[in-house]
């Protein structure tokens, strides 16, 4: 009860950083995506079932206030979720290789996604201008946001699964 | 036992891979009913009006009052210099003023021998705050701080600063979102001021850096549209009110065609730097289809 509280909070807060203040911080009209970061590391530390459920909300919520129709970025971030969450096998706290690798490669997917559904399908071609002018600037962004979101996320579910043992234990 | 849903111990848990089919399922079908209605949109916008939309508010008037502060800070000398230039800038514009009104004067007496009508109809407006932008660097949209509890909906045609700015295409109780005219889905139906011509002006994400739209579709057989025309929303829209400034052209070219023109347009408004928004609560008139 205490981890979905603890993750709405997360999702929530994130959402709302992500539309109002890094509006204030984008450069070159570029802003970082929380929300990938948010699901990929829940994903890979949480495993597949997690990561999807929080994709599907945090896309949700993009979704009703900007997309226009519901369940496009619902869609593509609880694929990505699903996909951190395979990698839930080979992940360690103490390692940062692995999360940094995966959040970039996350956002990277997620962009060419975009510009595959969004773009490319209304007939813009030039994928290397948009490729270089939205998608690497804002993994490059994504991943500066990361080296301080992420240690975050990862206290607070150490913290949360510390508990979740001390209670489980509780009951045996 | 059913390999969808194994029973653990008390409880009932779903495989993520059979979550995720259905997850999928159900995203696809929202795709599909929300791309022709709007079903959902009434319930999760009220839901999100009252969860999201408080926060953005305190937010927003935070950051606002931090940047105001920083920038009372830099700019009281430039203010002194600017007051003081304002200040004669203000006599004579008084001057000038004073003239304009006898003129304005003599027109409507001459008006109302000739018995026309105003020419420009004046607009019932609201007044909104930016809260939030979009999440995404693709496409350009915002929301404000009012919504159908102030009187909006959808359609709602949104000046700031004497041009056009977008419309809004999703309402909440005390939201709404505004997708603005440099979007790169928008597309708006426009004229030059001058010849009266149409055009259509269209959002483009490669040109939102250098501040510019493109119009296209210009028929202009008498080469009488040049650089630096107005150009205002069309007669002919049927979303958006006429005659609202939309910018100026700044470079025309010949289509391969050779029937029509293309360009750029530079806006009037400066979506850099947007705070606040006036709402236009009066609709475009269409005719129903029945």
């Amino acid at each position: 009860m205490l981890r979905k509280v603890v993750v709405a909070i997360f999702v929530l807060f994130s959402f709302i950083l992500q539309c109002s203040v890094f509006d204030k911080l984008a450069f070159a009209g570029i802003i970082p995506n929380l929300m990938i970061i948010l699901t990929s590391s829940f994903g890979f530390m949480r495993g597949e079932k997690e990561g999807l459920i929080i994709g599907f909300f945090c896309g949700l919520l993009s979704d009703v206030f900007f997309g226009n129709f519901l369940g496009f970025y619902a869609l593509v971030l609880m694929y990505i979720g699903y996909l951190n969450g395979k990698f839930s096998r080979i992940f360690y706290p103490e390692d940062i290789k692995l999360p940094i690798a995966l959040i970039i490669t996350s956002d990277l997917s997620y962009g060419i996604l975009c510009y595959i559904l969004l773009f490319m399908l209304r007939g813009k071609f030039q994928f290397g201008y948009y490729f270089s002018h939205v998608i690497l600037p804002e993994a490059l962004y994504t991943i500066v946001i990361t080296m301080f979101l992420y240690p975050v996320i990862l206290k607070v579910n150490e913290k949360l699964e510390a508990r979740e043992k001390r209670r489980a234990q509780k009951f045996v | 036992m059913s390999p969808v849903i194994k029973r653990k111990g008390e409880r009932f848990t779903l495989s993520s891979k059979y979550l995720l089919l259905i997850l999928t399922i159900l995203c696809t079908l929202m795709m599909l009913i929300t791309f022709g209605t709007d079903v959902f949109n009434r319930p999760f916008n009220t839901v999100v009006g009252y969860v999201v939309v408080p926060f953005q508010q305190g937010i927003g008037k935070l950051g606002g009052w931090l940047s105001n502060r920083s920038e009372e800070l830099v700019q009281i000398r430039t203010l002194l210099d600017e007051n003081a230039r304002l200040k004669e800038e203000i006599a004579s514009l008084t001057e000038e003023n004073t003239m304009l009104q006898q003129d304005k004067y003599e027109l409507n007496t001459l008006r109302q021998l000739m018995d026309l009508s105003e020419q420009y109809e004046e607009y019932n407006k609201v007044g909104a705050r930016i809260i939030s932008r979009d999440s995404g660097n693709w496409y350009s949209s915002f929301t404000i701080d009012k919504g159908t509890d102030d009187g909006l909906c959808i359609d709602m045609n949104v000046i700031a600063g004497g041009g056009l700015v977008g419309r809004i295409t999703s309402v909440g109780p005390n939201w709404s979102k505004v997708t603005s005219i440099i979007s790169d889905n928008s597309n708006v139906s426009g004229m030059t001021l001058s010849t009266q011509d149409n055009l259509i002006v269209s959002g483009d994400l490669k040109l939102m850096a250098a501040g510019c739209i493109t119009f296209s579709q210009l028929v202009d057989s008498q080469n009488m549209v040049v650089e630096g025309d107005k150009v205002v929303t069309s007669n002919i829209s049927d979303k958006f009110l006429p005659n609202i400034l939309i910018g100026y052209i700044s470079r025309i070219d010949k289509d391969a065609n050779n029937l029509t023109k293309s360009g750029l347009i530079v806006p009037a408004v400066d979506f850099e730097h947007l705070g606040e928004v006036l709402v236009i609560t009066d609709l475009k008139q269409t005719v129903s289809e029945e």
